[in-house]
Order: structure tokens, then sequence, then C-alpha cells
């Protein structure tokens, strides 16, 4: 993959005059990002749909193309040409403004996400901060759609889900700090390689593990994905925040959620799973060399898409939390034991205890 | 200390009952092949069996010579208790010159009728019975108003 | 906070309005997806916690009970299924008994254990489908599936021996309208024994989770004294230790012969009432074994006149069903149709205590209360 893109890279410099080539490489990107941001949530929205089948006991779409592989499209096809509406009594300017925001926030974080092995869009040396610092700009598109829709649903939805990504962030955070710690980077790259020997998963000892749970709990809640859904929470407030939007402007909300899950997701894998780094005992070993055939981005996407079916899995199985439960959750429970945890990172790292 | 133990007993059986849940749905993801319990409906439409005695539509059985049983007596039409059944009779003149009633038309309403068997248990002579077709939908209401006696048909002999 | 500006302020004038002026009101239903059907609750809301409840019935009242008077006392019966759709058989069960007592008629013991045996599996039925919905209303959408794979079974038994799978019109003054299939008594131990070995399910899923047990301890306390005066009934009430069980009160058919505990919780709470209801699967599945080899032989059905008489008189009877007590009355005035028909209907004295119940909680407790109580919209407006 970095052939690849460096040949790109060093021909297009070749070719035009270094503007025109930076511009062309703008181009280039934004495509593939817009194709990746529809791509995740064709497979993702027909993941979930399969997985909840599967522990329901049901068949999930099976009508559409062999298996049912093209029921996502076809619903995406039926949402582009239903009408766009928006309803009388809303804040015009904002309530079509929250749907983007949503999913501008949603790509941007894509851009310091490592795909496989010298394949990112920016190698920013403050990648992981980026990543936190972006992705909780999404509260405010969803504020922005409670508020603007004029509706008490929504208005209680976004009111709530801004009272969950805030505090659920903390978490988040410490959590990452307890890799950061033993990594010694914020950079993504130099995040991955320091996981060549292994991953943090099995060389952080305790401290690893347990910020690697809190990890997944405080991004499942930050997605707003259930058993932490109160945001939408469809037998308490119908829809919660997207209660009035239809047609496409719903499902950029919808795709957005899956975006999110898929960056979340890849970065839980970047930090604790060793990213596009395969799976290495030690250094040298055969079993490395073996390990080392299978090609980066698909070590990559099997991490990412394992933590994405956990957080499927949670979905199809708990109930919800309410709103007073899932902040003493956060308050009470994940930010004692993940700021205490992070001293023990800091401390086994301060020792040089991990592996 | 006890507090401590008390906090990290609540976190670890809190994390217990969760992953028996999880277990559980995991188990089923697995295990999906043979658990799956929906059909394929419309696929499995010539397989679909269905009880003898499930409440579809109510059917006049008409026999092979195209006789039916039906003796027009609106037993059935009393006991509907929401006027699904419409009985119109005729006076048919028998052998001997005397006049009888005998069945003209059955009218029955399928957009009305609830399923009720009321009118099967009615019928003394046994003539209608209820059917196993479920697949009702018409694109026209009028076409649920059915006539149950097939053209041309007569009471079977013997039948009073 | 909100702005004064708000959709239901100014379309819908409500019969009261907040004291506050923080309070906001909202119309939950009549569509809504947590209503089980058509009920429109008004609430008031301070934040997120709950003032205020009022309910508002009517969008599904079919004057059941007036039909009823021009209608026939065979007639009568299958409308009954359509109030309580869950347990149409109890219904049809109560009726069966009032016309039953009016005509003095001794119905055969066949027929009477092959009522109890419907009777119970109809409960099993209804609990089935209730904690699948409870479970959705606080937001675990899986064990749906789980509770219909069981109440399918039951649907398939009820569709071979009566012939319709929810209105089943089965029961009739006299006894039951037709015998038992010959598969009924093996479909029903298959059903048993697959049931028994299922049960644990329900609760690795759900009684037992953390975070449904936080959502439903404590949440939604009734005490005895009010469930009382409140005239709650069934499940509901033996939630808050109330004896209410017309099974064991006032023993129909063949219940008196019958070994089976009445399930009372003292909690009050939602889980107590949750408790008492998955508790009752298993007291129904041990009625229904010590009855299905035991079915006596004889008449399914009383010898009866084609068309009923009742004599002069006031007729009272009285049913449990899954959700609570069931009073038929019934005025005749010597016809063959009912002069008035009064139903006591379960759901709509449980539904009374909702706003008692939910008052000071948050509105997702506020679903969780309503799945609690196991509200059947056409219960309640019949």
């Amino acid at each position: 993959m970095q052939n690849i893109t460096d040949n790109i890279h060093d021909w297009l410099y070749a070719t035009f005059n270094p503007t025109i080539a930076m511009l062309i490489e703008f181009a280039i990107i934004g495509a593939l990002a817009i194709g990746l941001f529809a791509m995740l949530g064709l497979v993702l929205i027909y993941m979930e749909r399969k997985v909840s089948a599967v522990m329901q006991l049901r068949l999930g779409p099976n009508r559409v193309g062999p298996k049912g592989i093209f029921q996502t499209t076809a619903d995406t096809l039926k949402l582009i040409v239903k009408e766009g509406m928006t309803p009388n009594g809303v804040d015009k300017l904002l309530f079509n403004l929250a749907p983007f925001i949503v999913m501008i926030v949603a790509m941007v974080v894509l851009a310091p996400l490592m795909f496989a092995k010298g394949f990112q869009i920016w190698d920013i040396n403050i990648g992981v901060f980026f990543i936190t610092a972006v992705s909780s700009l999404s509260v405010i598109g969803i504020l922005m759609a409670g508020w603007a829709s004029n509706n008490k649903y929504s208005l209680l939805g976004a009111m709530r889900s801004g009272a969950q990504i805030v505090s659920y962030e903390l978490s988040a955070g410490l959590s990452i700090l307890a890799v950061i710690v033993l990594t010694g980077s914020l950079k993504l790259s130099e995040i991955i390689t320091s996981q060549e020997n292994g991953w943090w998963i099995f060389k952080g000892h305790l401290p690893v593990w347990i910020a690697f749970i809190i990890f997944i709990i405080a991004v499942t809640a930050e997605t707003n994905r259930a058993p932490f859904d109160l945001a939408e929470a469809e037998s308490e407030l119908t829809a919660g925040f997207h209660t009035e939007y239809s047609g496409m402007k719903f499902a950029l909300f919808f795709l957005a959620e899956y975006v999110n899950i898929f960056v979340v997701c890849a970065l839980g894998a970047t930090l604790f799973l060793g990213g596009w780094m395969p799976l290495h005992f030690g250094t040298g070993t055969k079993f490395n060399e073996v390990m080392d055939y299978i090609p980066s981005s698909v070590w990559f996407f099997g991490k990412t898409f394992f933590l994405i079916f956990v957080i499927m899995w949670f979905r199809w199985t708990f109930p919800r939390l309410r709103i007073d439960q899932l902040l003493n959750l956060e308050w009470k429970y994940l930010l004692p034991i993940s700021m205490i945890n992070l001293l023990l990172a800091t401390f086994i790292a301060i020792m040089k205890w991990h592996f | 200390m006890g507090f401590i133990k008390n906090y990290l007993g609540e976190v670890l059986g809190a994390v217990k009952s969760l992953a028996t849940g999880m277990k559980l749905t995991g188990k089923y993801a697995l295990k999906h092949r043979k658990e799956k319990i929906t059909q394929l409906y419309p696929d499995n439409r010539d397989t679909l069996l269905l009880p003898e005695r499930f409440r579809g539509e109510v059917v006049l059985i008409h026999d092979e010579n195209n006789e039916h049983a039906c003796t027009g007596c609106t037993a059935c039409e009393i006991a509907c208790p929401n006027g699904s059944i419409k009985i119109i009779t005729k006076f048919d003149l028998t052998p001997d010159g005397k006049k009888k009633k005998a069945l003209d038309t059955f009218v029955y309403h399928l957009d009305m009728c609830t399923m009720c068997n009321l009118c099967i248990e009615a019928c003394p002579t046994d003539a209608i019975k209820m059917d196993q077709a479920f697949e009702h939908s018409v694109t026209n209401r009028n076409d649920l108003i059915k006539i149950l006696n097939k053209p041309g048909s007569k009471i079977r002999d013997g039948v009073e | 906070m909100y702005r004064e500006t708000s959709i239901v302020n100014e379309s819908t004038p409500t019969p009261f309005s907040g004291n506050g002026e923080s309070d906001m009101i909202i119309n939950v239903g009549p569509q809504h997806p947590s209503t089980h059907g058509v009920l429109h609750l008004i609430i008031t809301l301070n934040g997120e916690t709950v003032k205020k409840v009022e309910p508002h019935l009517g969008y599904i009242h079919r004057s059941i009970e007036k039909m009823c008077e021009s209608l026939t006392y065979r007639q009568f019966i299958y409308v009954t299924s359509r109030m309580d759709y869950l347990s149409a058989h109890i219904n049809n069960h109560g009726c069966a008994l009032c016309v039953e007592k009016g005509m003095q008629l001794e119905v055969p013991p066949r027929a009477q254990v092959i009522r109890v045996l419907m009777d119970e599996l109809t409960r099993l039925a209804s609990h089935q489908l209730w904690w699948g919905a409870l479970a959705m209303d606080v937001g675990a959408l899986t064990p749906f599936f789980l509770a219909f794979r069981e109440r399918e079974m039951i649907n398939d038994i009820m569709e071979e021996t009566c012939g319709t799978r929810l209105t089943m019109n089965y029961m009739v003054p006299g006894g039951v309208m037709s015998d038992i299939h010959p598969d009924f008594q093996k479909k029903v131990h298959a059903f048993i024994d697959h049931f028994k070995k299922k049960i644990h399910e329900y609760d690795e899923l759900i009684t037992d989770n953390i975070i449904f047990q936080n959502r439903t301890k404590g949440v939604g306390y009734i005490s005895k004294e009010d469930a009382i005066s409140y005239g709650m009934s069934g499940p509901s009430a033996r939630g808050s230790g109330v004896q209410c069980d017309i099974r064991k009160l006032y023993p129909y058919e063949v219940y008196d012969k019958l070994q089976f505990d009445e399930i009372i919780e003292a909690g009050g709470d939602s889980f107590s009432r949750y408790m008492v209801r998955i508790k009752e699967m298993k007291q129904s599945m041990s009625v229904i074994e010590q009855l299905i080899d035991n079915i006596p032989e004889g008449d399914f059905q009383a010898k009866t006149k084609a068309v009923l008489k009742l004599p002069k008189g006031e007729f009272y009877s009285r049913v449990e069903t899954a959700r609570g007590e069931l009073g038929v009355y019934l005025i005749s005035e010597g016809g063959t149709t009912p002069y008035r028909i009064k139903f006591r209907s379960p759901g709509y004295c449980n539904l009374s205590a909702l706003d008692h119940m939910a008052r000071g909680q948050k509105i997702g407790d506020l679903v969780a209360i309503m799945g609690t109580l196991d509200l059947v919209i056409p219960d309640i407006d019949r």
C-alpha cells in the first residue's frame, strides 16, 4: 500500500506543478473519504441487521440480492429519492444544518486513522487527541437537531445526549491516556509501531485490560448506542433527536452513527489491538513471520469489525439504562476506576514493568 | 476496606450478570442455523400446512355432482352475529306438485366475517364448513362479497 | 427554558395545565411505540421527572357492551374476545359462566377441564407476550423474539383445537365448541417440556440483568392499601401483596381441586409485579401438568336448546384473566338477548393507578411501569 500511494504522489508532483498536484490529491482523498463513508454505512447497516437477526432467531434481510446484501443499497436509494421535508415551525437553518455537522464530524475523524501499513490520510502528531477532540463536536449537531426540531421529544433526546456525551468523554479520554502513557506518543503511527512485539492488550497487564473495558463502554455511550441509546430511546422518546427528520437528512444521521462506531472501534483497535500490526509475540520468531503474510489491511479491518460486532452484541442483549443511572455509572464507577487505572498505568510505565 | 470490597463486589456482580446475557445471545448467534424460528413465507406456500380446523373462510361443500346439502333454512344467517351471511331462497316444485323452500343464492360477506364458527355450529345439515384459505387480500372490496353456491348446483337428494 | 411556541400547548388544549412555568406537557400517544396500542397519556414533566400523568381513553372504543345488547346469548361471547385479546379464552369463559349461571346449566366435567387448560395456556401466552413487550419497553429487543418462540407453540396448539390463533370464540354456554384435537395432549406435553428447558433464559436475559433490576427495583411503588383503593387486581395487585386471585378466592370450574400457589410479592414496585408474572408462568405450567393427563371422558358440551333464554334477573360472574379480575354483570329481562351487560375490566382499574405510581419518576420509568402493569388498551376501552 505504501508503494502505491508513494508512486501516485511522486507521479503527480512530477507531472504537475506542486499546487495543482496538491489539489488533485485533495480531490482523490475527498472522493476516497466520501466513498468510504458511503461504503461503511452500507456495510455496517447490513451487518447490524444480520447480527440482530442471528441473535433474535430470525433470518434478516434476504430478498434483495444474494443473502440480501443489496438491501441497504435499496434502502439508501429509497431515502435519497424521498422528499427531504422541513416541518412547519422548525428553525430552518439549524434544522437543515444539523445533519451535515454530524456527518462532517464523522468524516473528519477518519483523517488520522491508519487503515493499513503506510496508508493514512494525515499522520498528524497529535492523532489521538485530534480524534477525541473532533468527535466530541458531534454533540453540537445533535443538540442543534433536537433544539431546531421544535419537538419536545427531540429536545429531551438532545439534552440527554448532551449530558451523556460530555460525561462519557472523560472516561474514554482517561482510558486512552493509559495507553498513551505506556507508548509515550499521541501519533497513531508511533502507537502502532510500539506494538510490534505484542499488542498493548497482551503486554500492558491489568491497567490496559481495565482501560480497554472502560473504553468499550464509554465509546458505546459516546456513539449513542444501546444500552446507552437514551438520545433516541424509541420506547420513550419515539426517535429522540431525529424524530422530525425524514429522507436523506435522516439517513445522514443514521450513516454518521455507523461511521462514528467505525471510527471509535478503529481507534480502539489501534490503541489496544495493534492497528494494522499482525499478531506478534516477542521478536523475530517463526510465528511472527507467518502472521506477516496476512495483509495489514485485513488485520486492521478484522480487529475493527470484531470490536464493532461486540458493540452490536451489546445492543441486541441489554436493556436501556435510565438517564440518572447512566450518569451514575459514569461519575461513580467509570471515572474513579479509570483515574486510579491511569495512576496504575503511569506507575507501570515508570517502573518499566510492561513487556 | 469494607466499602471497597462492596464496591468491587457490586462491579463484578454487574459484569457477571451482563456476561450471562451476552453468553445467551452469543450462543444463539452461533447456533443460528439450528435455532432460527422464522419461515420464508411466500416461498413455502406449497408446503404450508394449516390445521384442518383453521377458520379461513366459510365455504359451501359441493360434491362431484355439483350438489350441496343446503336446504335454505337460514339457521346460519340467524346465528351470524354480524350479518355476514344472507340466504336468498326460492321455491322449487317437488315431483308431487308441492312447493318446497330451497336455496337460491348463498351470499357471504367475507369482509364482515369474524370467523366465529357460529354458522357452522348452527347448520343442521353440515352443508357449510370453514376452509383453510387465508390469503384474502383483494384490490376491490366488492370481491370479498362471495356467492358460495356454484352455478347450476342443486341440493343433494335425501337432505331435508 | 423551553420556547413558548410549543405545538402541544397551542393546538390541543388540555383539561389541566402545569403549575409552574418550567413544566412541560407532552402527549404520549395515541400513536407511540410504548403505549401498546392507542393509549393517550398527557404527562406533565419537570425536566425528566414526571409530575403528573393523565390517561385519556376513547381511541379504540367500540361500544362492546352496547353491541352485546343486540346479540343473543350465544352470539355475544365472540365480541368479548376483542376486549382483552391476549386472554380471549378467559373473557369468553367469564361470559359463558355468567350465561350458565343464569340458565342453571351444569357443565360436563370434560368441558370444565378443557376450559381450565385453555385458560392456563392463554395465561402463559399472555405472560410471555408481556415479558417480551416489557423487555422492549426497557430497551432490550431480543427477548421479544424468544418470547414469541414459545408463544408460537401455544398459538399452534390453539389453532389446531380452536381454529384461530387469537380471537378464539371456543367457549360456548354449556361447554366448549368442539372437542380437543387428538394431538392436543401430545403437543401440550411437547410445549411444557420445551418451556421448562427455556424458562431459565428469561432469567438470564432479563431478570438477573443488573440494568433491568436497576430499572425496576424501587420504581413505581404502590402500597397494599393504595392498590386496594384503586381497585387494582391481578398480578399487578399481587405485586403489592394483595390477595386477589379469583381462582383461589372464588374458585370456578375445577380450580378448587387443583394444587397451585397464589403468587404474592410484598414489594409493591415494578420488580415485584415482574416477579409475580414470572412465577405465575411456572404455576400455570404446574396446573396444566396436573390436568393434561387427567381429562375425563364424556361430553364436551351440555345439551342446550338452539335458542338460549335467561330468566329475568341479574347475574354476575368473575374470572381471573391474565391481567386481573374480569367481572361480567348481566341483566336479563327474560328474552333471548341481554338487557344490559357491564364488564369490569382489570386493565381499567390498573391504569387508574398509573398516575400514583409514576409521580416523581423519570420518563423511562413511566414506560417501564406501564410495561409492568401489562396494559391491553382494547380491554381498558372496550
